[in-house]
């Protein structure tokens, strides 16, 4: 058994390979479905009903979409330069923390400065912290060889201490009743809504910019054809003389300031205060979602709403049917394989023998 | 003795649309040395792949010694008595040669390994066809020849009846090439066949019993060694004949880049330089000769702009130059690496891309967007004139053949990011193993290429480990050894023979 190159991938196959990987995914999370009990057609409707069913379900779905698209995008323009940045959910934290510290403390006054100024002040101060924790594994690379996935992935785990250091020390909320949670945010700064009566705010605007310019650099500028040649073969780059060790800087301080945004935007957008739970798990499913678009920026949104449409599916399927809303996680992770496979199978050929 | 110990009857393979090896049918004869000849791509390495069982033949069949070969199975070929030499060393460096040679023999259940039979059974074979080595000693110690040597007594000590050697002398030097084919005689001499692959025509016809050409995937030819010249095979090998490259004639000028005693240090011996000296000269073409892994690899990555020199210094215009490749570019070298694939192209991005890959600022960019217009038109021209084939500039460059790859990067280099060709000349070109790996049609192409930019006025260093090439081209030549270079003489006062001995490592410890 063998894999043999296929020559350039057809358009068929280009088409072909996605859905075939998307009915794949289907059919093994309904055999998991089947095993808990419940009708497979209706949970599967349920799902995409709760998702995407209604005027309600995609707001949800966009809300959760929201902080996905951010790290999303600093998984992919990372990887684009083959930086493996496994910290967005650490560095989704520092940005929150740093958002809070801008906005909220001081008793709610803001240094004295008007909104207008404070909060540009506030998203610069939350890309900071989050590209600063990058930096230091970037760094560790460049110049000692560091494995980056280890020191990002590790680093995840400080920050979350740190996280809840500050909660229960300086930035604690001292009318929240002894719960963990930081002052909140001015009321000023809270991001408005983007629909009435919804949780949509505009911080899903703040997302789909970003992500349209990530797609526009990479594509158009010298640098973003830096970070492509360094990503395809740093050696063949170097040779041609791009500055490797420096795009590879510069894409972890873009990367990390991306995951640091979207820190501020939940803050900001959605829970007004910095939680330990405020994000469950968005910086790891950033990366399932960077693979699942082939890292692309456009591709990111795509797979952000994919995703955030089945978690929030799930989650009011659960309630109808006895099926946990795990079903989710499942889902997107099959869809994770079998899109990586389908990838493969449609630029090599399997040879029995 | 004439029976058959191995026969080929119809092989056909292909990748995609490319036929590989076309209906191929060919025999083996016990103690004959059969030459398979052919120039790169001609489908040699196919043919002995499908052999050995790498490569699954899509029609025919194999049989060996009157049994018929499963396909697709090396242990079943090994079982049957065919053993294979790779070109590239397939040892495992951190293991001993004892360790090496019976690397797979042995039952994986079997608690303690038989060392001392091995021993005694290596030490027997080694002596019964006089391949002196020390089962002791670490492979990563040993020389190419040797390591090569280890190879070959690896598969006869697996009792190979049938030995297959793929380009066993690109990376000898003379000296150990007639040792090696001495082995091969000794071989067949008793009873013994071997297949020996090569595009080298002096050596196949002196060492083979029988010539069997390749050419295109088709079996042309296959003749007596005795009964053919090496002008008939060249013809028959190309299909046509081959214009040689035209010197013009070049008159040496300044010195352009100067390397003042350069010493590089490094873990392996490639990447070492050793008190290196040598001026290139406007309009002239140096050529470095030397056994592959001496420091050529320093010496190329010293003037790509690569590394930096330890001790001493290089100069270009006069100029001290340091370890950034887009200096380097900046000042007007044109390098082309030896690793085309890794080095020279950035396979996944497509070819006009890869066009303006050294020139990508200045001028296809401004204010930080890539001129994509300019650039496009410029990668369109360059396909053009540099006769790059196989896909538009859209085309990822990895799925080139190493062929218009190098085109590519030549032209690249040649051009220097100019709309014209008239508006630049490179002072400098770097040209690590230029032709390796090419048919002779694009060698001739190459050389081509080279010659005319040397004629009109720049400095050429070619690096290479093939020496009619050097003998071909060179106006001077040095040789490196163990990261030292020899002054650098005219061409016409070195002998083959003293060139073999330079290159082994003799004529420098004269000069010391």
């Amino acid at each position: 058994m063998r894999l043999e190159a296929r020559g350039a991938v057809s358009p068929a196959m280009a088409v072909v390979a996605p859905l075939a990987a998307v009915a794949f995914t289907l059919v093994v999370a309904a055999l998991f479905v089947a095993w808990a009990g419940a009708p497979v057609g209706r949970t599967y409707a349920l799902i995409f009903e709760g998702g995407f069913g209604s005027r309600f379900a995609w707001s949800e779905t966009l809300t959760r979409a929201t902080p996905l698209v951010l790290t999303g995008l600093a998984a992919a323009i990372a990887f684009r330069a083959r930086l493996y940045n496994i910290g967005a959910e650490g560095q989704l934290y520092a940005g929150a923390l740093a958002a809070v510290a801008v906005g909220g403390l001081h008793g709610g006054t803001g240094f004295e400065l008007p909104p207008a100024v404070l909060f540009p002040a506030m998203l610069a101060a939350a890309a900071l912290a989050g590209a600063v924790l990058m930096a230091l594994p970037a760094i560790a690379k460049t110049r000692f060889g560091v494995d980056e996935v280890v020191t990002t992935l590790l680093l995840n785990f400080i920050v979350l201490l740190v996280v809840s250091m500050m909660l229960d020390g300086p930035m604690k909320d001292p009318t929240a009743m002894g719960w963990p949670q930081s002052v909140a945010l001015q009321d000023e700064l809270q991001l408005s809504k983007l629909v009435e009566r919804t949780r949509v705010h505009t911080g899903l605007l703040i997302a789909l910019a970003l992500a349209g310019l990530a797609w526009g650099v990479l594509r158009l500028t010298t640098f973003g054809f830096e970070v492509r040649a360094v990503g395809a073969n740093a050696r063949a780059a170097r040779f041609a003389g791009v500055p490797v060790t420096r795009t590879i800087l510069a894409v972890a301080l873009a990367s990390g300031a991306v995951a640091g945004l979207a820190g501020a935007i939940e803050v900001a957008g959605r829970t007004g205060y910095v939680t330990l739970d405020m994000s469950p798990g968005y910086g790891y499913t950033g990366i399932v979602i960077a693979m699942l678009a082939g890292l692309n920026p456009l591709g990111v949104v795509a797979a952000a709403v994919f995703v955030a449409g089945v978690l929030v599916g799930a989650d009011s399927m659960s309630r109808a049917v006895a099926v946990p809303t795990y079903v989710a996680d499942l889902i997107v992770a099959v869809a994770l394989l079998s899109m990586l496979v389908a990838t493969v199978a449609a630029r090599y050929r399997l040879r029995l023998r | 003795m004439t029976d058959t110990v191995l026969r080929l009857a119809g092989i056909t393979k292909r990748f995609g649309s490319l036929v590989a090896n076309d209906a191929i049918s060919l025999e083996l004869s016990r103690g004959e040395i059969l030459a398979l000849l052919g120039e790169n791509g001609a489908g040699k390495s196919t043919l002995v792949s499908i052999l050995f069982g790498h490569y699954v033949a899509d029609e025919g069949s194999i049989e060996a010694f009157g049994r018929p070969l499963p396909s697709g199975d090396p242990a079943a070929a090994l079982a049957a008595g065919v053993g294979m030499v790779h070109q590239h060393s397939t040892l495992a460096d951190n293991l001993s040669v004892l360790d090496n040679v019976m690397l797979g023999t042995e039952p994986l259940w079997r608690p303690v390994s038989r060392r001392r039979e091995g021993r005694a059974r290596l030490l027997d074979t080694a002596r019964r066809f006089g391949l002196a080595v020390d089962p002791d000693a670490r492979v990563a110690r040993l020389s190419v020849g040797e390591r090569q040597r280890v190879e070959i007594l690896k598969a006869l000590y697996r009792d190979a009846r049938v030995l297959i050697l793929d380009e066993p002398t690109a990376v000898l030097t003379p000296q150990e090439s007639e040792a090696l084919f001495a082995t091969l005689r000794g071989m067949v001499a008793e009873g013994l066949s071997v297949i020996f692959i090569s595009h080298k025509l002096d050596e196949v016809l002196r060492v083979s019993d029988r010539i069997a050409v390749l050419r295109a995937g088709r079996l042309v030819a296959t003749m007596a060694a005795r009964d053919t010249t090496k002008s008939a095979l060249a013809e028959v090998m190309v299909g046509r004949a081959i214009p040689p490259p035209v010197t013009k004639p070049h008159s040496r000028g300044d010195a352009v880049c100067v390397i003042d005693r350069v010493t590089m240090h490094g873990e392996r011996a490639s990447a070492r330089l050793e008190g290196a000296s040598l001026s290139l000269h406007a309009g002239e073409i140096a050529a470095i000769a030397g056994v592959s892994g001496n420091g050529q690899a320093a010496l190329v990555e010293l003037l790509c702009g690569l590394r930096a020199a330890d001790e001493g210094r290089v100069t270009l215009g006069g100029r001290a130059m340091p370890a950034d490749p887009a200096a380097w570019i900046a000042a007007g070298t044109a390098r082309i690496p030896e690793d085309r694939r890794d080095v020279g192209t950035i396979g996944d991005l497509p070819v006009w891309e890869n066009a303006i890959a050294e020139h990508y600022r200045k001028p296809f960019a401004s204010a930080g967007i890539v001129r994509r217009g300019a650039a496009r038109s410029f990668a369109r021209r360059l396909v053009d004139r540099y006769d790059v084939r196989g896909g538009g500039i859209d085309t990822p460059a990895r799925a080139l053949s190493g062929g218009n790859m190098q085109k590519l990067i030549l032209g690249r280099a040649l051009s220097g990011g100019a709309a014209r060709a008239a508006d630049f000349l490179p002072t400098l070109i770097v040209a690590s193993q230029p032709t390796w790996g090419l048919d002779a049609g694009a060698v001739a192409w190459v050389h081509q290429q080279l010659l005319d930019a040397c004629a009109r006025g720049a400095a050429l260093l070619l690096i290479s480990e093939d020496l009619d090439e050097i003998l071909a081209l060179a106006d001077r030549i040095a040789v490196i050894h163990a990261g030292r270079l020899t002054p650098a003489r005219p061409a016409r006062s070195w002998t083959l023979a003293e060139l073999g001995l330079a290159m082994a490592g003799e004529g420098a410890r004269d000069a010391a």
